[in-house]
């Protein structure tokens, strides 16, 4: 039998048709994968609500005998995880606010309004994409140890101005967001201008109410970047009281490293927030990533 | 597009194309938009621009962060960093995570994406859950295959127990942890990669595969003569991204092995993190990163340009 012959006696309405399944036997891939994609979350799920005592057994015990919630209570309790969620929280609003009003003032005036140098000034913002956050640390720790001296405690090292100060804008989201500011029906923006409204009375009126979208994919962007930020917290901040969530846990593993139920009690904690935002933004993140995937 | 675009030419062009308003208006708009951009500008500029100068600057002088005397030692540093062997150590680690880590995450997010490329019932669901692991912080991520990869108790020797395979020690062996941090990564990466890769699956048309269908191609050949070439510009950007990413990893390091064991999972962020923040040897560490910011415009570079004649833009 050739290949040919072979393939069609596959084609539908041979006789392998006839058992058919009640589903798509797609879920049979399916199903499977998603489970091996999640099964370290559900791991880390069981293992939160194990004793000890089960978690150091071997082989491990796949269910617990009698699930232990108050793993989670010893956790909260353990370690100060209110003042981390309340940081990491106080940290991202900030950003987040500060990044889509900075951005969008931005974006806006390099999407329609002509000024000399704008093309320049453009370009040199962008280049600052390029480079990577490694080259800028140390200045940065060196500028922010200068605002703590000389500007207000509050915006040095230890404190959480020192976790916004250097994120309040991003050459990102000026781009993001003068990208689709360009996209605006610009008659829309005339009309307005001919009736005498101000620029800032233009895009507050006219371009932010039909930017929705852009604004919010960029604010779930920022937020999670904000929220799962790791390497700079661990840089300026030493004080458990300043501590955001990554940086408290990874302090609390360190504190804890045999104790598995209590870490990953601790570690399910710390995912919440963000895994809650991602399932009720999902859409604007997909957009996000894949726009910037297509655009290449 | 540009003010600078004067002449007569330019004038009578703007001039037929827009109504006398604008130029008029255009006249007073020098100071708005400076106003307007300023915010931005002068944030990324302290936080953006500014260091990457100071940096520079740093990397020709002896600097421990504390003490303000930072004295010149012209290109010490980076003769240095030539004669280090730490640092070529680092360097061999980042290229073989590279080299692991980035293909590997492209290769799973294309086999995922393409099994969710289908409409069946609850696919959303199986969709959330693949992508889900983009919002998993690297330091969760670190903690869970910490726990997975247990020499003693970990999950993931049990089920090799399970199938005749003896207990490895994972992340407690020279030989073996560089190879799990790549893979834990990879899972970090799926939900991001899987997500691009499924958006360009989405863009490739059905008529293609019906006509390819029709002429007798199968299903792997379509695949590969007309998926494939569709998802090049996914694939470039994915290649670039990971590549970035990969030169800078840090968090999982710092989490699970601290560099160890011997050295083994040192990899050139984490070296430079310890020499800057643990022993204070800050312009040491800006040559360092210097070189690190080097090796990846020339790798960006080198992509775009094999991009040339690999990449399809439909």
């Amino acid at each position: 039998m050739t290949t040919a012959e072979l393939t069609s006696s596959l084609e539908p309405g041979s006789t392998i048709r006839r058992w058919r399944l009640p589903f798509s036997p797609w879920h049979l891939v399916l199903v499977p994968l998603t489970f091996v994609l999640i099964v370290p979350l559900l791991w880390m799920v069981v293992t939160s609500l194990q004793t000890q005592g089960e978690a150091n057994r071997f082989p491990p015990v796949l269910v617990p005998h009698d699930p232990r919630i108050a793993n989670y209570a010893d956790a909260w309790h353990t370690a100060p995880f209110g003042t981390f969620f309340l940081n990491s929280t106080v940290v991202a609003l900030v950003v987040v606010v500060s990044n889509l009003v900075v951005c969008s003032l931005a974006g806006y005036a390099f999407a329609r309004v002509r000024f000399l140098g704008s093309k320049a000034l453009f370009l040199v913002l962008m280049a600052t994409l390029m480079v990577p956050f490694q080259v800028t640390m140390i200045p940065v720790f060196l500028i922010v140890k200068w605002f703590g001296d000389n500007v207000s405690t509050y915006l040095g090292i230890d404190h959480l101005g020192a976790l916004m100060l250097p994120n309040l804008a991003t050459a990102f989201g000026i781009f993001f967001l003068r990208q689709f500011f360009q996209t605006v029906p610009v008659e829309l923006e005339e009309a307005a201008r001919v009736d005498g409204t101000s620029r800032l009375g233009v895009l507050f009126k006219i371009v932010l109410p039909l930017s929705m979208p852009a604004m919010s994919t960029l604010a779930a962007l920022t937020i999670l970047t904000s929220w799962n930020d790791f390497l700079w917290p661990l840089i300026v901040i030493t004080n458990a009281d300043q501590m955001t969530v990554p940086l408290g846990l990874s302090y609390f593993q360190g504190a804890h490293q045999t104790n598995w139920p209590l870490l990953m009690a601790g570690n399910v904690m710390s995912l919440v927030p963000m895994l809650v935002v991602f399932v009720v933004a999902q859409r604007y993140f997909v957009q996000s990533v894949a726009g910037t995937g297509l655009k290449g | 597009m540009s003010v600078q675009a004067s002449g007569q030419d330019a004038a009578a062009t703007q001039g037929a194309a827009r109504p006398g308003w604008v130029g008029r208006l255009r006249r007073s708009e020098g100071a708005t938009g400076w106003l307007l951009v300023s915010p931005g500008a002068i944030l990324i500029g302290i936080f953006g621009l500014l260091p990457v100068l100071m940096a520079l600057k740093l990397s020709f002088q002896k600097s421990d962060l504390l003490t303000p005397d930072t004295p010149w030692v012209g290109t010490k540093n980076y003769r240095q960093l030539a004669d280090d062997p730490r640092f070529a150590e680092a360097i061999q680690h980042t290229i073989v995570y590279t080299a692991l880590f980035v293909p590997g995450t492209m290769l799973v997010g294309l086999l995922v994406a393409a099994a969710l490329n289908r409409s069946v019932r609850f696919i959303s669901v199986y969709r959330t859950a693949a992508y889900i692991t983009m919002a998993v912080s690297t330091i969760s991520e670190g903690i869970i295959f910490l726990w997975l990869t247990d020499k003693d108790y970990g999950l993931v020797n049990a089920t090799l127990n399970a199938v005749g395979i003896s207990s490895q020690p994972f992340l407690a062996s020279t030989s073996q942890a560089l190879y799990v941090i790549v893979a834990m990564t990879i899972w970090g990466w799926t939900g991001f990669a899987v997500i691009v890769y499924l958006a360009a699956l989405q863009g490739v048309p059905s008529e293609l595969h019906e006509a390819a269908a029709i002429d007798g191609a199968r299903p792997f050949t379509r695949f590969r003569t007309i998926t494939l070439p569709l998802l090049s510009p996914a694939s470039l950007f994915l290649l670039v991204w990971l590549t970035i990413n990969a030169l800078q990893l840090f968090d999982e390091v710092y989490l699970t092995t601290r560099g160890g064991p011997l050295h083994a999972t040192t990899v050139i962020v984490y070296y430079l993190w310890d020499q800057a923040f643990v022993q204070f040897n800050a312009g040491y560490a800006a040559a360092m990163a210097y070189v690190l910011f080097l090796v990846s415009v020339v790798l960006t570079a080198i992509q775009f340009r094999l991009a040339r004649k690999y990449v399809h833009y439909s």
